[in-house]
């Protein structure tokens, strides 16, 4: 009877392990094996954030603190054909806003930008190595996404952009402090106050991506760095990696009350209700 | 050095390729949102199709407006 007891703990155990290992969201999947954790985006058209999506990358945020202790390495990438991530759900914002008291829909943002900016930090300081393996469009938070990792692997028609400021906004989910603790200054203000985008041989000579390679190769690129890795002492890189990788902590605050503060200006709501509403056939276009 | 022909020719002939649209039905002075039957996002496909091939950067605000090849070959010509 006691080792019934015993084995239904264990096949519990063993389900919960399952649970944290191999999860298909509606928006995003994630699994891991031979100590790889991928995490796979899949949201039309091209994984805009929005509610939806940080309830899951939370799900996704609490199963890696579980994982990551038999993992040393992630991947995200995307399985959507236009891109990595096209950023922010503008729609779902714009529309969320609509009916709500200003103060409300202030707090809504905050709250918002606040959960993201704990799933960033996670994946930032997470104690493997992680990589973002893009394509196409990778874009605002998209953009933001693979800066939290340590790596970027790009397919030769990824392009990087901060299209924020055509809104009146700021990047929000930490993508200025985190461009500038990796390239400088300068990178940070051509991107931001120009609002062009670049593509991945571009990002390659400044610095941001580490490798470029062919047409939907990137996963496999970021697949083979994995299992390189891999080879060496897990603690050891974990070490290197909290010393060559501050979260620059006061930064990112500053720029969740930046954002907050120019969100409630009328400028943005009609920034984002031109966007909205535009049958522009450019409207990513800065 | 390309000429500015040689490199219009060299985008529709991409852009054709790319898009899998027959060559021929592609000219110069085309509406190539119309021709192409593209949206923003492939639009974006085009510009870097168009840098990598050319080795150019080409700022996206350089290029609002432009919706014909002729012009774009311009845009590009500027630079190379």
């Amino acid at each position: 009877m006691l080792e019934n007891v015993g084995d239904a703990r264990v096949s519990e155990a063993k389900s919960e392990i399952q649970f944290a290992s191999k999860c298909a969201g509606s928006v995003l999947s994630w699994s891991i094996a031979d100590g790889v954790i991928e995490l796979a985006l899949h949201r039309e058209p091209c994984n805009e954030l929005g509610s939806v999506s940080l309830d899951e990358l939370e799900k996704f945020a609490a199963a890696l603190e579980r994982m990551q202790a038999e993992a040393h390495a992630l991947i995200i990438y995307s399985e959507m054909k236009p891109g990595f991530c096209a950023g922010a759900d503008l729609r779902e914002l714009y529309q969320r806003s609509q009916g709500m008291e200003k103060a409300e829909a202030a707090k809504g943002v905050r709250d918002f930008l606040e959960q993201i900016h704990r799933v960033l930090n996670q994946i930032d300081a997470a104690p493997l190595t992680t990589i973002a393996a893009v394509h196409g469009v990778t874009f605002g938070g998209g953009f933001e996404l693979a800066l939290a990792c340590d790596l970027i692997i790009a397919d030769k028609m990824a392009r990087f952009c901060f299209p924020e400021l055509r809104l009146g906004l700021i990047p929000g989910f930490g993508g200025i402090p985190r461009l500038k603790r990796d390239l400088g200054n300068a990178v940070v203000r051509d991107l931001l106050l120009t609002g062009r985008s670049i593509n991945a041989t571009k990002a390659q000579q400044i610095g941001l991506v580490s490798q470029v390679v062919g047409e939907g190769e990137a996963l496999r690129a970021a697949r083979a760095t994995a299992v390189q890795v891999g080879k060496f002492d897990r603690a050891t890189a974990a070490a290197a990696k909290k010393f060559i990788k501050p979260i620059p902590q006061d930064e990112l605050r500053r720029e969740i009350d930046i954002f907050c503060e120019l969100f409630g200006r009328p400028a943005v709501q009609a920034g984002l209700r031109r966007f909205v509403e535009s049958t522009d056939a450019q409207p990513y276009l800065p | 050095m390309k000429t500015a022909e040689q490199t219009l020719d060299e985008i529709l002939s991409l852009a054709a390729a790319h898009f899998k649209v027959p060559r021929e039905k592609l000219r110069p002075d085309d509406d190539f949102f119309k021709t192409l039957g593209i949206d923003s996002l492939q639009t974006l496909d085009l510009l870097t199709k168009l840098e990598n091939h050319f080795r150019v950067e080409l700022p996206d605000y350089e290029l609002q407006g432009v919706s014909d090849f002729r012009t774009l070959a311009g845009k590009i010509q500027a630079r190379l």
